[in-house]
């Protein structure tokens, strides 16, 4: 592992005797012999009845490269908008080299030197890379005419100094993604940022690509920069930083140095234990003899082109047998959503193959996949799963309605009666089936998902984050659903960002990592610290 | 058929094409449908009749016509900007109440239901061919001027941004909102001056006269790929069809509605992608999130 | 979000159903274009210094107050009935259809060449339903046209609606300019067959007004569509697919299939409105007799909130307005109705997105 890195100022090292203790790790006080670039104390952020961030904290040096670690929703990229002016926070403070700056404005923080690089680019792809560069502050010539070869040598000026060369003149839209993002660097750092946030830069890049932004950065940070780099890739977390924050649920669970830990300890720091329900459950497997016929799901080599072209879904292969849950753990955006777009017939798939019960369905479209046995409960229901202005009724035969039709006509009593029905298993609330599904909670809104494709014949069901902004009960009520078709012979592929739900619900394992099952196995056999190796891509696939 | 009567007469149809599709240039580059055209074209025709009956003075009556168009274009920029209302919906509604209002005012003001009385423009000498009309030479120069504005200054560029990824824009700073009221200001005094040229050119308003030409004009935006010259290439082609329809009148050669035929038709064919695609500005249309 | 506290296990009620929701969003809007248009009128009826209650109980005289009136506004908003439910269900759909005007001049000239090619004499029982079939297949062939090319090339249908208008209205023109037109006129000659019976033949107070059954007609077409929308399957679909395209693709519905049928459907619908002008009134068809009327529908649709129910009360008070002006004349000129139209209409168009965004936050505020 690296050293601490080089630059403007002291780093002020923590103190051996506190590295050693894993408990004191979070140091809340400023280090002795410098003044941090950035001090952010006591975060809090509510979005209605979320809690995004409570407490969190964060202390970066100037002139080091830090990086934010965690999973999904730990807060990293919320933590971000608030040192960036985009939101207020409830509560805390925030501090830029000892000037008090909390709940300032984005143009505040861009005249301060904070240039945050979003994850999605904000370039118009019919301007070129100049005019990107310098809109809202373009150079003129006599006032009226935009100079543009003003603009030109300034951006090749800029190129020159940071090593980011990138001709002036070229559209964005020809741009590879790798070039597209060398242009969003420079242009934050074309409007003087000294403190550059990176939010998870190499999510859409190759190799190469990654290797070239490395020495970019480390380029950044010799010239006496400072990096704040969000992610959730050990290896750029290993090989690039000097300090590691690490952030769980909102908090801030830790600051360490990057030469004084492990991969392991990060992962496990990452990931951590949280008071769950199913904490401890474990499924134990069917018995052998009473494992239905039957071929559940069948996934051959398949691979999935994503919207950058680049393959999301990199030759992925396994099964998922009646009676089986196969449980995907992972952090989010390594090809999960895509994988489960493309089984359900919702995204091409770019070369492989699909089978439900030994039926090819790899080109076939969503309806005539239902008709083979496909069930999902989508990622999103609030865009996919649901028709917000319909009824609960209506919703609850989505997918259906050729089921619930005669002649072309809707049998509405059929409706009812089967609205009824749902809802009273599933204990919908409020239990009215005319009810716009709009007004229902997020949990009874799920309910709802789960009953339509729970409800209907099914012998492949795919559960993507089938608990996420569900409340308390809902989620024991869920899960129990999800066991008691795997009781029934159901084949089930199970995705989500919970790690502990997948511990408690699959029969077997996998992580998924940059496209690929990093590894599977038994759920007796994982451990939430091994898996948070995967998840970070400390381990690979073998 | 005399080429130089062609030409000149092509130029003089292609006027009002040409203020009003570059004002629509303008406005759709910034994200705003501008299906107004013919309201704004309208209300600048009967608002230039108005200015120059009361005053006797043609001048008067250009910047009567101006305002007249920028007052409807504020209309359309409050609903839709402000208020977010469809821009469709919003830009059938302005032409509509175009008609209303200029007939309204023309009863009030002129006490007629179909015209004006005559009221003096420019030019005047049979032997010019209509070039001593200053209005038919800012007519020609209108497209060049817009290509600059569009392509050479920080405005146009800031207009281009907000038409393509206004996201991208407000995250520099650039007040997207700011950006596309004066773009449809814009719009609707160049598509006033469109009527402005043709009600002192006929010396009167009637009820109605502009009979489609701002939906022309929108024509050419599209199928010049919203490009202010190739708008411009565009009107000149429209135009070219009209005058050639008008001087085969008698000859019966290809029956007149199928020239008239020939913008529209031109438009889908563009479209549709057929020869070569036409892809509007991303942002075109959609409210702002 | 309204939650009850009921407990585990309640039985299912539809008992407190809030259609007070439902019903808030989709009135407040027109009410207030009410509102805005009565404040206008106020204004421009005081601009030529008559006194605005004096104008509008003439208006209302002129209009509902007596049969001949009456006739002419249920005339004129079975038209607009027509292309109103032709622009709402394409836009229930997420379509713009705004080729109203060309689809019904072409229903309305393939109902009067059907009258004309039927033997005279022919019993309207058959004639209607063939008049009509006609009359709703050439309105289809021209909405199919959109459909088309936005599924097939993506074009945006509002631009190709538009356009397309004036190339049928051209293509019409010529037919009967050059071929089809009694000498002297720009209309077709008389239809042998179809041929409407007036609300006047029925009740003799109507005489003079040219409403006549297409009004019927009118009235079950909304029927069939609320019961098409509502109840059938494919428009269950069709509603899904204008509400979120992506949920409806991953309830397995073709989005595709859903934009071609309700682009089609909305040329039929509009298509058949041509039998009003055609078979109830002049009894020909004539150059121009749909001007404005596409436009109109928009009106109609927006303000009738896309309802079938709610076009056909829209359709009646543009109606209302149109026939008003002229009743008022002496006072005010018509023209003030056509400013009062545009401004309803950009009121109502401002005030459902804002509306909409007061309620709901209204809503969230009040169950938390």
């Amino acid at each position: 592992m690296r050293d601490g890195g080089r630059g403007k100022g002291d780093e002020g090292n923590v103190p051996r005797h506190q590295a050693a203790d894993p408990a004191s790790r979070l140091s809340h006080s400023p280090s002795p012999n410098a003044h941090p670039a950035i001090h952010m104390e006591g975060i809090e952020k509510a979005f209605g009845d979320t809690f995004a961030l409570r407490g969190a904290s964060l202390e970066v040096m100037p002139g080091e490269i830090h990086a934010l670690v965690g999973e999904n929703g730990a807060g990293k990229s919320t933590l971000m908008r608030v040192l960036g002016g985009l939101i207020k926070p409830d509560a805390g403070s925030v501090t830029l080299a000892s000037r008090d700056v909390t709940g300032w404005s984005t143009g505040e923080a861009i005249a301060a030197g904070i240039g945050i690089v979003h994850q999605h680019f904000m370039l118009v792809p019919t301007l070129t890379v100049a005019e990107n560069l310098v809109l809202g502050a373009e150079p003129r010539k006599n006032g009226v005419v935009l100079d543009h070869q003003r603009a030109a040598a300034d951006v090749r000026q800029l190129s020159n100094e940071t090593g980011l060369v990138i001709e002036p003149g070229r559209l964005i839209s020809d741009l590879s993604v790798g070039e597209a993002q060398r242009v969003e660097i420079l242009k934050v750092l074309f409007r003087g940022a000294r403190i550059l946030v990176l939010d998870e830069p190499t999510a859409v890049l190759s190799p190469p690509e990654v290797k070239e932004l490395w020495a970019v950065l480390r380029r950044l940070r010799d010239k006496g920069d400072t990096i704040i780099l969000i992610t959730h890739r050990l290896d750029e977390v290993v090989d690039l930083s000097d300090t590691i924050t690490v952030m769980r649920a909102g908090q801030t669970v830790a600051r360490i140095k990057t030469a004084q830990t492990t991969p392991a300890e990060i992962a496990r720091l990452m990931v951590g234990r949280e008071v769950s329900l199913s904490a401890g459950k474990r499924v134990q497997p069917v018995a052998r003899s009473t494992r239905p016929a039957g071929k559940g799901l069948e996934v051959r080599n398949l691979s999935v082109i994503g919207s950058r072209g680049i393959r999301v879904v990199d030759d992925v292969t396994f099964d998922v047998a009646p009676g089986e849950i196969l449980g995907i753990a992972g952090v989010e955006g390594n090809g999960q959503t895509e994988l489960i777009e493309a089984l359900a017939g919702l995204r091409p798939v770019a070369a492989g193959q699909i089978f439900i019960e030994s039926v090819e369905v790899t080109r076939q479209a969503v309806a005539a996949r239902h008709s083979e046995g496909l069930s999902h409960i989508p990622e999103d229901r609030h865009r996919r799963g649901l028709l917000m202005e319909y009824t609960v009724g209506d919703n609850l035969i989505l997918g259906l309605q050729k089921h619930f039709s005669k002649n072309g006509m809707l049998e509405s009593d059929r409706i009812m009666s089967n609205a009824l029905e749902e809802i009273s298993t599933f204990d919908i609330r409020p239990p009215n089936p005319l009810l716009a599904a709009r007004a229902l909670s997020g949990g009874n809104q799920q309910k709802i998902v789960v009953a339509r494709e729970m409800g209907r014949d099914f012998s492949v069901l795919l559960a993507s984050q089938p608990t996420r902004g569900v409340d308390v009960g809902a989620i024991e009520f869920i899960h129990q659903q999800l066991l008691d078709a795997r009781a029934k012979g159901k084949a089930i592929l199970l995705v989500s960002a919970e790690l502990n739900e997948v511990l408690a619900l699959s029969d077997r394992i996998t992580v998924m990592y940059r496209g690929k099952f990093a590894v599977v196995m038994p759920t007796s056999e994982a451990t939430e610290e091994s898996l948070g190796e995967y998840m970070i891509g400390a381990k690979k696939a073998s | 058929m005399n080429p130089i009567s062609f030409l000149t007469q092509m130029i003089r149809i292609a006027i009002p094409y040409l203020f009003a599709a570059s004002g629509g240039v303008v406005a759709e580059r910034a994200g705003i449908v501008s299906l107004t055209l013919e309201g704004f074209m309208l209300s600048g025709a009967f608002a230039a009749v108005l200015g120059t009956s009361y005053s006797g003075n043609p001048w008067i009556g250009v910047l009567s016509g101006m305002i007249g168009g920028l007052i409807f274009a504020l209309i359309h920029a409050v609903a839709t900007i402000r208020y977010r209302a469809d821009q469709v919906v919003v830009g059938v509604a302005i032409n509509l109440l175009a008609i209303g209002v200029t007939r309204f005012f023309l009863k009030l003001f002129f006490a007629s239901s179909s015209n004006s009385p005559r009221v003096t423009g420019f030019g005047g000498n049979i032997n010019a061919a209509g070039f001593d009309n200053p209005l038919l030479w800012l007519g020609i120069l209108v497209a060049p001027v817009v290509a600059f504005v569009v392509y050479k200054t920080p405005f146009g560029l800031r207009v281009r941004a907000s038409g393509e990824h206004p996201d991208a824009a407000e995250s520099v700073g650039v007040s997207v909102k700011r950006v596309r009221y004066l773009a449809v200001a814009i719009s609707g005094i160049l598509a006033a001056l469109g009527g402005v040229y043709l009600a002192l050119d006929q010396h009167q308003f009637t009820d109605q006269m502009t009979a489609g030409r701002g939906f022309i004009a929108i024509s050419a935006v599209i199928f010049g790929r919203w490009d202010p010259i190739r708008a411009a290439l565009a009107c000149l082609l429209f135009a070219a069809a009209e005058t050639l329809q008008i001087q085969l009148q008698g000859s019966h050669a290809i029956a007149s509605q199928f020239i008239e035929m020939i913008p529209y038709a031109l438009t889908i064919i563009a479209l549709a992608g057929v020869v070569g695609r036409a892809v509007p500005p991303a942002a075109l249309g959609k409210a702002e999130s | 979000m309204s939650v009850t506290t009921q407990p585990i296990g309640a039985r299912p009620t539809t008992a407190g159903t809030p259609w007070r929701d439902r019903a808030e969003e989709a009135l407040i809007p027109p009410l207030v274009a009410l509102l805005v248009a009565l404040i206008c009128g106020d204004l421009l009826i005081l601009s030529y210094g008559q006194s605005p209650g004096a104008v509008y109980r003439l208006l209302l005289e002129g209009t509902w107050g007596n049969a001949y009136g009456f006739g002419q506004v249920l005339y004129k908003a079975t038209t607009l009935a027509f292309t109103g439910l032709a622009v709402s269900f394409g836009l229930r759909a997420g379509l713009f259809n705004i080729g109203g005007e060309s689809q019904l001049a072409a229903g309305g000239f393939a109902a009067a060449l059907t009258g004309l090619a039927l033997p005279p004499g022919t019993p309207l029982i058959f004639a209607l339903p063939l008049c009509m079939i006609a009359a709703g297949l050439a309105g289809g062939v021209v909405g199919s046209v959109p459909a088309y090319l936005k599924t097939r090339f993506g074009a945006h249908e509002v631009i190709v609606t538009i356009m397309l208008n004036f190339i049928v209205l051209a293509l019409l023109n010529w037919f009967i300019a050059g071929h089809l037109h009694v000498p002297e006129t720009l209309h077709t000659p008389e239809i042998h067959a179809g041929v409407l019976p007036r609300l006047a033949d029925i009740n003799s107070t109507f005489h003079g007004s040219a409403a006549n059954l297409a009004l019927i007609v009118a009235v079950l077409v909304a029927v069939a569509v609320w019961f098409y929308l509502f109840r059938a399957r494919a428009g269950y679909e069709l509603r899904a697919v204008g509400l979120q395209p992506d949920a409806a693709e991953y309830g397995g519905i073709s989005v595709r299939r859903v934009w071609m049928r309700a682009l089609t459907l909305s040329g039929v619908i509009a298509g058949i409105g041509g039998i009003n002008y055609v078979l109830g009134y002049k009894h020909y068809y004539e150059d121009g007799f749909a001007s404005g009327a596409g436009f109109l529908g928009i009106a109609v649709a927006l303000v009738g909130r896309n309802h079938p129910f709610g076009v056909l009360l829209a359709a009646f008070f543009f109606a209302t307005l149109s026939q008003g002006g002229l009743a008022i004349h002496a006072f005010v000129p018509k023209q003030m109705m056509d400013v009062l139209q545009g401004v309803v209409i950009i009121a109502v168009a401002m005030s459902v997105p804002e509306v909409t965004r007061v309620l709901r936050s209204a809503r969230r505020r009040s169950d938390a």
